[in-house]
């Protein structure tokens, strides 16, 4: 049996037909969508690869049944870049060495965005630690990614500040 | 995977006559539950979607003081909001400790109550466990058992519960409201899980067709907000499942313990209330023999399921240190790291 759901996927809306009742958020936007930027580790919410954000929520997109997320806003790694800038944090994740084989880094950078988006962590480097636990690297990044998040966290309330001055 | 029918409940009644049909499942956030059928641990033959269920999402604050929190808040958003933090703050920090934050935005307060032991037998499907498959046997009994349960264990099961969350609503009297076949009911969360005995495949009092609705904290869980801390060992800093926790709510006067909630979390089937350290500690002074000698109490029954002796004297010694700091005071702000014994400052014994 055919389910039919409605997606906007980084600004553009889908409707989509499921094949499957199965599908997860994650093997549908890389299998059926071919967005293969959002990443699959464990498959089991262990790794934080796949994460993504729902209504601008960082989640694992494979523990997310895709039928229960009709009518959801989806934004993956593809659509974090505006036009050919990089973000601030994707710039940062360059400028601090915040990967090596680059497999975790968009859900490293889905996972970040999600970080600042909630504001608990501010500068302080234990809580952003803390708050990317979720996201497990196994080259070692974790310093470059700390100091990555960080120099982002300060940009991104400087660029507020000067917005809202 | 195996497949299954997808069902999206509009209202709860329509929920329960589905959640009533063979083979059928609630699908909240899916967190755990997805993890399970993608092992086939649980292969149901219908999911029930209980998301858009209007009104579930609330937090409501009653006039005589109790709070109604709904099956389908988030943890994150419980634990963030602030007035929540504040009344209940051992429930906020408990949340904190809790998984990722990727999961927390995503699991569900109803879920966290109902979801399954990480009991490693339990997820292999190539193994016995009575648990998943009544009558099969218990692989953990003879295992890799040091993460097991030391107090409430059967020979037919040694699984722990895995809830931060449950341990200090445990000690709070939380009550969960469920609605079933014959209307709304409330339980005291104490007597929604069962211990294994015989029959480990029953692991709540829950019905076919029962669905959490809310959790509810009377009055008095507020009367302790000033002296409240969860504590939590895990195998590495943060994203990891309790080896043992510990969540300990005091009120003070005129320097005394006037009255004390504890309960224990990783150390069996349910979470552990502790009603006899309280009564212990029940006018006595803040002092530390008082506080070991509650932590004695509290142990009092606990057996080792296997090669897990360690965990109750570990579990004496978090219950200790959870009263320490409780009765130092709840902390302006939840720690960097929710619940942790460890301090990231050298030479610190606790960075609370």
């Amino acid at each position: 049996m055919h389910h039919s759901i409605s997606l906007s996927i980084n600004g553009v809306r889908r409707d989509i037909a499921l094949a499957d009742v199965r599908v997860t958020l994650l093997d549908l936007l890389r299998e059926q969508l071919h967005q293969t930027g959002t990443k699959k580790g464990c498959d089991r919410g262990q790794c934080g690869a796949c994460t993504i954000l729902v209504d601008g929520r960082r989640i694992n997109s494979c523990l997310a049944l895709a039928i229960s997320h009709d009518g959801a806003e989806i934004t993956t790694i593809e659509g974090v870049a505006q036009n050919a800038e990089l973000h601030p944090l994707q710039a940062a994740f360059i400028a601090h060495d915040g990967f090596q084989c680059g497999f975790c880094t968009p859900g490293q950078i889905m996972s970040a965005l999600g970080l600042i988006h909630e504001g608990q962590a501010g500068c302080d480097p234990e809580r952003i630690r803390e708050g990317m636990s979720g996201n497990l690297c196994r080259c070692g990044a974790y310093a470059g990614i700390t100091e990555a998040v960080l120099e982002a966290q300060k940009k991104i309330a400087e660029a507020e500040e000067r917005r809202v001055a | 995977m195996k497949s299954f029918e997808y069902l999206r409940a509009a209202n709860v009644s329509d929920a329960i006559a589905a959640g009533r049909l063979p083979g059928a499942v609630y699908l909240a956030a899916g967190t755990n539950l997805l993890d399970l059928m993608k092992g086939g641990v649980t292969r149901p033959d219908r999911l029930v979607d209980v998301t858009r269920l209007p009104g579930l999402d609330r937090i409501e604050l009653s006039a005589d003081g109790s709070l109604r929190i709904g099956a389908l808040v988030r943890n994150a958003d419980l634990a963030r909001d602030k007035d929540f933090a504040r009344a209940y703050p051992a429930v906020a920090e408990a949340l904190l400790s809790g998984a990722s934050a990727q999961l927390r935005n995503a699991a569900t307060v109803g879920g966290n109550l109902l979801q399954r032991t990480r009991c490693p037998y339990f997820y292999d499907v190539a193994s016995a466990c009575n648990r998943r498959q009544p009558g099969s046997g218990c692989d953990a009994r003879h295992g890799e058992n040091r993460l097991h349960a030391v107090l409430g264990w059967s020979d037919a099961c040694i699984a722990t519960h895995p809830s931060d969350f449950c341990v200090p609503l445990v000690a709070l009297d939380a009550v969960v409201e469920i609605e079933g076949r014959s209307g709304r009911r409330e339980v005291p969360l104490d007597d929604l899980h069962r211990l294994p005995g015989e029959a480990p495949e029953r692991e709540t009092i829950l019905e076919p067709g029962d669905l959490i609705v809310a959790v509810k904290l009377p009055s008095a869980a507020r009367s302790f907000s000033r002296h409240a801390r969860y504590l939590k060992v895990r195998e590495r800093a943060s994203y990891a499942f309790a080896v043992v926790s510990a969540a300990a709510c005091l009120r003070i006067v005129g320097g005394k313990i006037a009255e004390a909630r504890l309960a224990l979390g990783g150390v069996a089937a349910k979470p552990w209330r502790a009603r006899e350290a309280e009564k212990l500690l029940a006018g006595a002074p803040l002092a530390a023999e008082n506080f070991r000698r509650a932590a004695e109490a509290a142990l009092g029954e606990a057996m080792p399921s296997g090669d897990n002796a360690f965990k109750i004297e570990l579990a004496r010694r978090i219950l200790v240190r959870a009263l320490t700091l409780a009765a130092a005071g709840t902390p302006e702000r939840i720690p960097a790291l929710p619940a942790s014994p460890f301090s990231t400052r050298p030479g610190a014994l606790h960075d609370a």
